[in-house]
């Protein structure tokens, strides 16, 4: 059973429904011993950093999330969910994140003919080794993003990449701690490829 | 390479799809919901949804339309029509939105942009505008392109970008429903200027219509249509292998 964390932040229907579809259940809570209970975790985001971050330690999850990976859980970060797992963020300041991953969140450097926000499908690019969160995947599949800010200074953690202008980060991965910046709940048939492989990792595999 | 989006549209009233030529002479022709299993099946990359019922007994029916197809489909909805307030976001979010597209609500009252920008983000608020050439300039129209605003179109746009619009739709009245081809004169100067997404919207007619689209102006983002889809005149997933040869990037559907 998956629990989608339920702080107060963004649209948890099409996360919800999606992994329905794909044969797994999921609760939307904000309870801490619902968490704690759950055989994985997704921690979904949208809107702002600093926001999310306030929402995260007002609701007290914070250690409940620290909790959830010490025990070797997987935990999956979704767009502004994946961002919070890194050290901080300069998106409007300097924000402090949860420092699960080591990198930061920054705007997604301006050039001719890129347009922030970077809103649409790209493709994605897995380098050598495919990570299992991506073993229904295609080299070259497209998933959809909608992000002005992205991860650096994560190389080691970097499972997929896309390319906007330059080397975007799209996915990261540290042991059970995983992360998408692009939304696998809209990604149709391939966004649900990765949900799949998500809700069959196993407590401990990673 | 982020793709080249196609975006077939869905009017909905009553909780059924409709589509007229020049906004005038609606008729219903099917279920919104199992049009968009359909369309996302063969390959469109997101859909847009309006909500052109007054009633409070279509708008909950619309809202039952909203809430079925985020269920069933997984590919990026935006929603539009009667949009005035920020509870009028909510509650198309909260039935799986995520977009929400403004237009006369906006003219009413620009802060609306800025307010629900501030709120859901840039990237949640579509600016969708209705433009009309009169006496050689693109002036915006309001209430379902019946209401000439007197608005200089550009600056309506800009204004709506400075407000926090993470997109818009420029909806050409003049070439809408004629199915010669989009308004690539007008586009072209959207696009000079606008530093967020641009939907070409009005006057699709055939696949080249496309192609043509995006190969004369580069800058824009994705072609929104809604009767040659609906009516099967042009196939998505023709459309996408077309644009494929075509060198425009774009994201095929594996069958």
């Amino acid at each position: 059973m998956t629990v989608i964390v339920d702080y107060g932040v963004g649209n948890l229907f099409s996360l919800k429904s999606s992994l329905a579809v794909v044969g797994e259940e999921s609760v939307i809570s904000s309870d801490k011993m619902v968490i704690e209970r759950a055989d994985r975790v997704i921690l979904p985001g949208v809107g702002a950093f600093r926001d999310a971050m306030e929402k995260l330690r007002a609701s007290g999850l914070v250690d409940t999330l620290r909790k959830v990976v010490s025990q070797g859980k997987p935990l999956l970060g979704i767009c502004l969910g994946m961002q919070l797992l890194f050290d901080k963020s300069y998106e409007y300041g300097e924000h402090e994140g949860l420092g699960f991953i080591s990198g930061v969140v920054a705007p997604i450097p301006v050039k001719e003919g890129i347009k922030i926000p970077h809103m649409g499908w790209n493709a994605l690019s897995f380098g050598e080794q495919k990570h299992t969160l991506f073993r229904y995947l295609s080299e070259g599949d497209y998933v959809y993003f909608v992000h002005s800010y992205a991860a650096v200074g994560c190389e080691s953690a970097v499972i997929a990449r896309t390319e906007y202008g330059s080397p975007v980060t799209a996915a990261v991965a540290k042991g059970n701690i995983l992360g998408c910046q692009f939304h696998p709940e809209k990604s149709g048939e391939v966004g649900l490829k990765i949900l799949r492989a998500f809700a069959e990792i196993k407590e401990g595999e990673l | 390479m982020i793709t080249k989006r196609i975006i077939p549209c869905l009017d909905v009233r009553n909780g059924q799809v409709v589509k007229g030529t020049n906004f005038v002479g609606l008729r219903e022709i099917a279920s919104p919901v199992e049009l968009a299993k359909e369309y996302s099946a063969c390959g469109a990359d997101e859909l847009v949804f309006y909500d052109i019922t007054a009633s409070s007994d279509g708008r909950d029916l619309f809202t039952d339309v909203l809430t079925e197809t985020a269920r069933n489909v997984f590919i990026p909805l935006t929603v539009g029509g009667g949009i005035r307030s920020l509870k009028d976001f909510d509650r198309v979010l909260k039935c799986g939105a995520d977009k929400v597209s403004v237009n006369s609500g906006a003219i009413a009252d620009p802060t609306l942009i800025s307010r629900a920008a501030k709120v859901y983000g840039d990237q949640c608020v579509v600016l969708s505008v209705d433009v009309k050439r009169v006496n050689g300039v693109y002036r915006v129209f309001a209430k379902g392109g019946r209401e000439d605003t007197g608005l200089d179109a550009l600056d309506w746009i800009k204004k709506g970008i400075d407000e926090g619009a993470g997109e818009i739709v420029l909806n050409s009245i003049d070439t809408d429903g004629v199915k010669k081809g989009f308004d690539l004169e007008m586009l072209a100067a959207v696009t000079a200027f606008s530093t967020v997404p641009v939907i070409a919207s009005g006057g699709a007619g055939c696949i080249e219509d496309f192609i043509t689209l995006f190969k004369t102006l580069p800058k824009v983002d994705a072609g929104l249509a809604a009767s040659i889809f609906h009516f099967g005149e042009v196939s998505i997933a023709d459309l996408k292998r077309e644009m494929q040869k075509n060198a425009i990037p774009a994201r095929i559907v594996k069958e």
